[in-house]
């Protein structure tokens, strides 16, 4: 190496090292603040006294409930979506105008989907602000990355896989039920989740949609409003009347909402690599 | 993506094996069941781009607002003669798209004379953007140029899924970051009254675009021919060289492509700049004022408007006007990308 290669990738490593510290000093922080907090009680006790006190066990419930709403939703949309563009669709101007619409739709910010979710769902279709509301406004914000994850998944499973099963006498549909999708499913289920998490954090498309600042009990049904964890962290953060003395509880709060988003996220990044060699090689 | 445009749909072929009548039926059925979810994408991108222009194109008709002309004699009963002096002796005339909204530099909604334009926030909006485009992008180049051109595999294999961690955290513990941390330390740093800023907004948003300003730069850069990168070095130029004169401009428009995606999530970025900017509705005269963006305006206001009057029209009208910015960018993203021959997954 001459005193060029030295500078200047010295100067990029110092970019990648900038970037792993970033991560490092964000999660360490966040976790830290949090840590002493958290207990048991903490994860399944109702707020107390304005919120200084108990647990954060309804906005969990209500994340839970509101990623269930969101899977069941966009799942069948996305996967169907997928199948057609890889196993059925010839390139053309249909599956042109598909793609450009995926793509665009991946990129509309996340508070236009929630003035959407007001327009269709809470208003246009009568849910009113409501955990079905939230749920499908966060599904639709989903399912662009259920569909490319699935994409990608049958995308990877081998053309033999098709070929012997029709070579076999199977119909298209029995090829891709009995052959192809249960090679995909574990690759499908990983990217799926990943949406899942990232939809987890979302504040903006559920801000008008039926989320609240604080209930007594935990929803009863997906008509009710609910607590969420981010929105939580929102309201802890910035519009509580006694923000220094809760800060505690944000700081828990945070902790718990990353911790969530990144376990799904390790787990699923795992299975995926995982599978990538076993499947590659 | 790999093998992308090649592949071939084996199953679509017609199969002489597969016989006729009932099970030729079904097929089709099913064909068109997935047809018809593949279509629901284009049916969601429609349906958001109807829902926000009818909703916004009702906030630039018709008249609103109690005015002494249009009240009832039961309905003066109810106002006293102070409170109904106060009153405009007719209603105000409805808002116009080019001078009053998109060329206006009041937002005042609530106001005794409501007031709709929605230029600051433009400008905060592109102002924040464009600082944070301008800390993440050398970094991003960076970071992505050392994993696609410099890191030993090993390292690369730990350090990309680390860098990925950034995409995943929650915007909503950004902006607590922001505003427990970052703030109050730009607050001090450049005596501040207030470190909730535009500033403060730029650098986490910077955080936010750099994951996928990685990303794409390393696929861009990984994408380039190896040839390329033998041809420099066999013609005796070192590594840095071949690098900075050779790799990074082969890969231009994949940059640029990256920059441009970077950019679409920050313009659209809602809950950090609604924690982090400080929220002052007034143009913005430096990077340390604070600033209210067009996402931060819909999430403040529009809990607080009623359903069907001109302010909640007009939010929508404001989540128009954003749709059409992050449009433009992504657009440009994607001929960038058709330029650098890829395709974006």
């Amino acid at each position: 190496m001459n005193r060029n290669e030295r500078t200047g990738f010295g100067l990029l490593a110092i970019c990648a090292g900038f970037l792993v510290l970033l991560v490092v000093a964000l999660v360490g922080y966040v976790v830290s603040g949090g840590w002493s907090v958290l207990s048991f009680g903490f994860l399944t006790e109702v707020p107390r006294n304005g919120m200084r006190e108990g647990g954060i066990w309804p906005p969990i419930f209500g994340t839970i409930v509101l990623m269930l709403i969101t899977a069941v939703s966009a799942t069948p949309l996305g996967v169907g979506c997928a199948i057609y563009l890889v196993e059925y669709a010839r390139e053309g101007w249909l599956v042109r105008l598909i793609r450009l619409s995926i793509r665009n739709l991946s990129g509309v910010p996340s508070v236009v989907y929630g003035l959407f979710g007001v327009g269709l769902f809470v208003n246009g279709l009568g849910f009113g602000p409501s955990l079905l509301a939230s749920g499908l406004t966060l599904g639709l914000l989903t399912l662009p990355w259920t569909i490319t994850a699935s994409e990608e998944a049958l995308r990877r499973v081998p053309r033999s896989y098709r070929d012997g099963a029709l070579a076999l006498g199977a119909t298209p549909w029995e090829a891709i039920s009995k052959n192809v999708i249960p090679a995909a499913l574990p690759g499908m289920l990983t990217g799926i989740i990943l949406g899942l998490a990232r939809a987890a954090g979302e504040t903006a498309p559920i801000l008008f949609t039926g989320v609240t600042f604080s209930r007594p009990d935990i929803p009863h049904s997906v008509f009710d409003t609910y607590m969420a964890l981010p929105y939580h962290l929102y309201i802890l953060s910035t519009q509580h009347q006694d923000i220094v003395t809760v800060r505690p509880v944000a700081f828990a709060t945070a902790t718990v909402l990353l911790g969530i988003v990144l376990v799904i996220n390790g787990t699923a990044a795992v299975v995926r690599s995982r599978l990538r060699a076993a499947q590659v090689g | 993506m790999e093998g992308a445009s090649t592949y071939v749909h084996p199953v679509t072929t017609r199969n002489p094996l597969t016989g006729g009548g009932v099970r030729r039926a079904r097929e089709a059925a099913i064909r068109g069941a997935f047809t018809l979810a593949a279509l629901v994408s284009v049916g969601v991108l429609v349906g958001i781009f109807a829902v926000l222009f009818l909703q916004a194109r009702e906030s630039f008709g018709g008249n609103e607002g109690i005015a002494q002309s249009t009240l009832t004699p039961e309905q003066r009963a109810l106002f006293t003669d102070v409170e109904f002096a106060a009153l405009p002796a007719v209603p105000p005339p409805a808002p116009s798209v080019g001078r009053d909204f998109l060329g206006g530099t009041n937002w005042n909604p609530t106001g005794a004379t409501a007031y709709y334009g929605v230029l600051p926030m433009v400008v905060s909006t592109l102002m924040v953007t464009l600082c944070a485009l301008a800390l993440a992008a050398p970094l991003g180049i960076g970071a992505a140029a050392w994993l696609a051109y410099v890191a030993p595999p090993r390292a690369r294999e730990v350090i990309k899924p680390i860098i990925e961690v950034l995409a995943a955290i929650p915007s909503v513990v950004l902006g607590f970051v922001g505003i427990v941390v970052v703030g109050p330390a730009l607050a001090h740093g450049f005596g501040l009254q207030s470190g909730l800023s535009a500033a403060n907004g730029a650098l986490l948003l910077a955080v936010m675009a750099l994951p996928t300003i990685v990303s794409i730069t390393e696929d861009a850069l990984t994408a380039v021919p190896r040839d390329y990168v033998q041809a420099s070095l066999a013609l005796g130029a070192d590594r840095w060289q071949t690098l900075v004169r050779v790799v990074l401009p082969a890969a231009q428009s994949g940059v640029v492509a990256a920059l441009m995606l970077g950019m679409g999530r920050a313009i659209g970025e809602t809950m950090t700049v609604l924690m982090a900017c400080g929220n002052a509705t007034a143009m913005p005269g430096s990077i340390f004022d604070p600033v209210r963006t067009l996402t931060a305006t819909i999430a403040i206001e529009l809990g607080e408007t009623d359903v069907g009057s001109r302010h909640f029209h007009m939010l929508f009208a404001v989540g128009l006007v954003l749709f059409c910015m992050t449009f433009a960018v992504n657009l440009a993203s994607e001929i960038a990308m058709r330029k650098s021959g890829g395709s974006r997954a």
